[in-house]
């Protein structure tokens, strides 16, 4: 018998040569642009295979408001080395804000998210300048315990509504128009990140989470690039939280709960980090499982967190790069 | 007239007076060497003067203005390059895109020029041109690899081409030699004098002496954070005190 061995190789197409695109024929165009094409047609479609199921609808553009927070949080913690557990802070600001446009200053729904996304980053940003010179853990401590201290002011000051929240914010015009929105945003931000990421800004901030010793030795403001990308990532969380708000027509403490600090974060760890892609794939499995698990009553959370612990444990690498292997690799006998 | 003069330069790290009242000046296009045993204060003097850490009492004039204080980046800005003696090279990237970061800078992009950075687009090239100067040759893959997979020789150079990126007027090489081999030393030589004659100021900490000779007009020697001989390099190892710093005294 002879012996034989699995070989594993590129796919022969220059596709991933520095920016620039060698293709050659019809069917190399379809590999190339194969995913993406399925990743934006896939999204843009489900509202309508969904039409009969409003309830799914929903959960779709919760994912998506995950989905932005999750690319958010991909981008600081893996591009530029912060990571940061403000999710709940850039929810809970938008959603505020939106409402204070909105409710008090009687701002439309078109306007007011715009507004609340660069108002809400604005003060994010603001608010974690002092601690952009912390490190790791450090700073995700930070940045966890600002949603806790917003949710202490408003409900000892009773200011914005106090516990009970602020009502009566507008909602979308059309069920279509409240799925398209948040779909198209997400989409906006993710290819628009990857640009970003690609470009020699990008590199800059690669640079600050490999060595930032360097940067600054350099000629360049670490803490003006830091707090650039903190703006950014804050913008996108914002107006996801602004999104939200206008979703329910209510903007409540509830805003600030801590799930959207952490689901971000197991999705990235599922999906894989640093493309933006892997954050997405990670929050389209773990919102619907999580919706799918209602069915167990209370043992949800077991059943949920066992499926968390074999995705870190089996694909550790995480899934996007997982499938980004086998798509860009094949794998054959070959005689030894 | 000197481009950078050091007015007594003091810093203590708790208990220990790591620069004590240091002075030296540096004239326009020299290079200038720093010697001195482990521990003598050296990489500190250059932390102190790039700004990565704050001196406690002295004066630092680059071209006429204190720059003493003042944050790493406007340093750098002001066109002080430093490398660092344990490399810091992006290790996620490939080689030329080490040198996106510097050619993105403020400085580089104001001076322009065929080393400057040039609009988007050029700065590839011109990453690429910086390196085949400095020594990766450039038809071959190397410029190309992960900073991560490249041999120290080639990371030293990575070092001096990140600062060469900068267009400095004055660049802090701290121990570019070290760890290099005697061929590899040889040919960072003329690469030295290359900047030299560009009329780049070149200040030198070294531990391999015979190498940094070779190329140094004068000399500094530390020890425990005091200046101890200054001058030409053979009147410093003529130098007693220079003598006893690295071989111990002869009555103990």
């Amino acid at each position: 018998m002879e012996a034989r061995r699995k070989e594993r190789i590129d796919r022969g197409i220059k596709v991933r040569s520095e920016g620039i695109y060698v293709v050659s024929s019809l069917k190399e165009m379809l590999y190339v642009a194969g995913p993406r094409v399925f990743l934006i047609a896939g999204l843009l479609l489900l509202p309508l295979v969904l039409e009969m199921a409003p309830y799914w609808k929903r959960v779709v553009n919760i994912m998506c408001v995950y989905g932005m927070l999750a690319i958010s949080f991909d981008f600081l913690a893996n591009i530029v080395g912060l990571v940061c557990l403000g999710g709940a802070m850039f929810i809970g600001v938008g959603g505020y804000m939106t409402a204070i446009f909105n409710v008090y200053l009687h701002c439309p729904v078109y306007l007011a998210i715009p507004l609340a996304g660069l108002a809400g980053a604005s003060i994010c940003t603001l608010l974690l300048l002092p601690c952009l010179s912390l490190r790791g853990v450090y700073f995700a401590i930070v940045t966890l315990m600002y949603p806790l201290l917003f949710t202490r002011i408003i409900e000892a000051l009773n200011i914005l509504g106090g516990t009970n929240g602020i009502t009566g914010l507008d909602s979308f015009p059309n069920p279509y128009l409240e799925n398209y929105v948040i779909i198209i945003l997400l989409l906006v931000f993710v290819f628009g990140l990857r640009r970003l990421v690609d470009e020699d800004i990008g590199l800059v901030l690669r640079g600050i989470k490999d060595n930032d010793q360097s940067v600054k030795a350099s000629g360049i403001n670490v803490a003006h690039m830091k707090a650039l990308a903190v703006f950014i990532a804050s913008f996108i969380g914002c107006l996801g939280g602004a999104y939200l708000a206008h979703l329910y027509m209510w903007a409540g403490l509830s805003l600030f709960a801590l799930d959207f600090s952490i689901i971000p974060i197991a999705a990235v760890t599922i999906g894989g980090g640093g493309s933006m892609l892997g954050a997405l794939i990670g929050t389209f499995i773990l919102v619907p499982l999580s919706e799918f698990l209602r069915f167990f009553g209370t043992f949800r959370i077991v059943i949920y967190c066992l499926i968390l612990t074999g995705f870190i444990v089996f694909k550790s690498e995480g899934l996007l790069t997982y499938f980004a292997r086998k798509y860009d690799q094949f794998e054959r006998w070959a005689k030894i | 007239m000197s481009i950078l003069s050091v007015e007594n330069i003091s810093k203590t790290f708790g208990g220990l007076q790591a620069l004590m009242s240091v002075s030296f000046s540096v004239k326009q296009g020299e290079i200038y060497g720093i010697i001195g045993p482990n521990g003598s204060g050296k990489t500190t003097l250059i932390n102190c003067i790039t700004g990565f850490i704050k001196p406690e009492a002295g004066k630092v004039y680059f071209r006429g203005s204190n720059i003493k204080g003042w944050p790493a980046h406007k340093i750098a800005r002001a066109g002080i390059a430093r490398t660092f003696q344990v490399m810091r090279p992006y290790y996620s990237l490939p080689a030329y895109k080490n040198l996106i970061i510097p050619l993105w800078s403020p400085r580089a992009r104001a001076i322009g020029g065929w080393r400057g950075g040039g609009k988007h687009g050029d700065r590839d090239t011109v990453a690429v041109d910086i390196l085949e100067e400095i020594g990766f040759e450039r038809d071959s893959r190397i410029p190309y690899k992960m900073a991560s997979t490249l041999p120290t020789g080639y990371l030293k150079r990575l070092e001096l081409a990140r600062c060469i990126a900068l267009r400095p007027e004055i660049i802090f090489c701290d121990e570019v030699f070290s760890g290099l081999s005697a061929s590899e030393v040889a040919g960072m030589v003329p690469l030295i004098e290359k900047l030299k004659m560009e009329g780049i100021t070149l200040i030198m900490v070294e531990h391999r002496l015979k190498e940094l000779f070779r190329v140094a007009d004068r000399v500094m020697a530390l020890q425990f954070g005091e200046k101890i001989a200054e001058g030409h390099y053979k009147e410093v190892i003529a130098d007693p005190r220079v003598k006893e710093a690295y071989l111990g005294s002869e009555e103990v």
